[in-house]
């Protein structure tokens, strides 16, 4: 019975981490990585010192860099063994709001690809 | 037969094996099914943010995203909500300690901070409807308010749960149940703070890049 009450967790819940010593760092080191991220895109976002037209992406870099900060600083989601199912989840939430939203845009641009342009539609109707 | 053994003993610390250890703590039980929430929640963001990427530039010869937008509004509610998530943070190492008055104090210090957020969008909103940019005027305005105004009914859902939870701290005290529940709403607050890096950086930084 004895080795039953000492089982070590091989679950972990999002948010709770391994031990309590080490939280405040953690919380320390995330505030400030996600301050420098935050600060650093609003700063590219309008600065002439990048290529204009790499911005967005440089702005999605530091976007996905932000959200990985907080998940691992702030939610605690580690790839250690007992956070499996955490790491499973969030993989196929990931899939699943790639797939909504790049999707959304493939079909929709090929949609405005394919129309035909407003004039002519409305030439179309007045011949009818 | 011995390798078995070893291999075994190697993936599971104290020797028992899998299937003889029962079922799962209920914080992680709970800890998990509400993952599962917030990653749905975010599905539905997901399809909000498809929606504003599509219809971003169809502005129907109404104001356009950068016109309306003021950077320095946006930081300062940037700067709020972060703040709010390292508070409820500091809430949950309180909560943990089981010190009742630190919780309470990091409590509302996390309640003003997103209470603040929500007063300057709201004013951001007033000030675009009386623009004449309400979210009747073009396809671009209605997905932005959709979007924008979905993520401020998750905080003010957020903040009333705060103040609920606290007061379950105050009648209950820190029964391993009310533990789970602030849990869960230190996970709800910081997903909605992700959530808001992909508004600020599609919605707000977009229009001027």
């Amino acid at each position: 019975m004895n080795a039953h009450a000492e089982v070590t967790e091989t679950d972990r819940a999002p948010g709770s981490h391994r031990s309590g010593g080490d939280r405040l760092k953690s919380y320390t080191i995330g505030l400030g990585l996600a301050v420098l991220l935050t600060a650093a895109s609003f700063a590219a976002s309008s600065s002439s010192f990048v290529w204009g037209p790499s911005i967005p992406v440089l702005l999605a870099v530091l976007a996905i860099a932000q959200m990985g900060v907080h998940l691992v600083f702030f939610l605690h989601i580690s790839t250690a063994a007992d956070s499996t199912n955490n790491i499973l989840a969030l993989a196929f939430g990931i899939f699943v709001t790639g797939l909504v939203i790049f999707g959304s845009m493939i079909i929709i641009s090929n949609l405005n690809h394919n129309m035909m342009p407003t004039d002519q539609l409305m030439d179309m109707h007045t011949q009818r | 037969m011995n390798t078995i053994v070893d291999v075994v003993s190697e993936e599971t610390p104290t020797g028992v094996p899998l299937s003889e250890r029962g079922p799962a703590q209920a914080r992680v039980v709970t800890g998990f099914g509400f993952w599962l929430f917030l990653l749905s929640d975010i599905i539905i963001f997901s399809a909000l943010f498809a929606a504003y990427a599509v219809l971003g530039g169809q502005t129907n010869d109404g104001p356009s995203a950068i016109e309306l937008f003021d950077k320095r509004h946006v930081l300062l509610e940037t700067s709020c909500l972060l703040a709010s998530s390292f508070t409820c943070g500091m809430m949950m190492i309180a909560t943990d300690r089981r010190e009742a008055a630190l919780t309470y104090c990091w409590a509302l210090v996390t309640a003003v901070l997103g209470i603040l957020f929500l007063c300057l969008e709201f004013s951001e909103f007033v000030h675009m409807v009386h623009q004449g940019a309400g979210p009747t005027r073009s396809a671009f305005l209605s997905s932005f308010f959709t979007l924008v105004g979905t993520h401020g009914a998750h905080v003010t859902a957020g903040i009333a749960w705060l103040a609920i939870m606290m007061a379950q701290v105050g009648t209950l005290g820190f029964r391993p149940m009310v533990v789970r529940r602030i849990l869960c709403f230190s996970l709800f607050w910081h997903a909605l703070d992700i959530v808001w890096i992909g508004v600020f950086t599609v919605v707000y930084l977009g229009a001027y890049s």
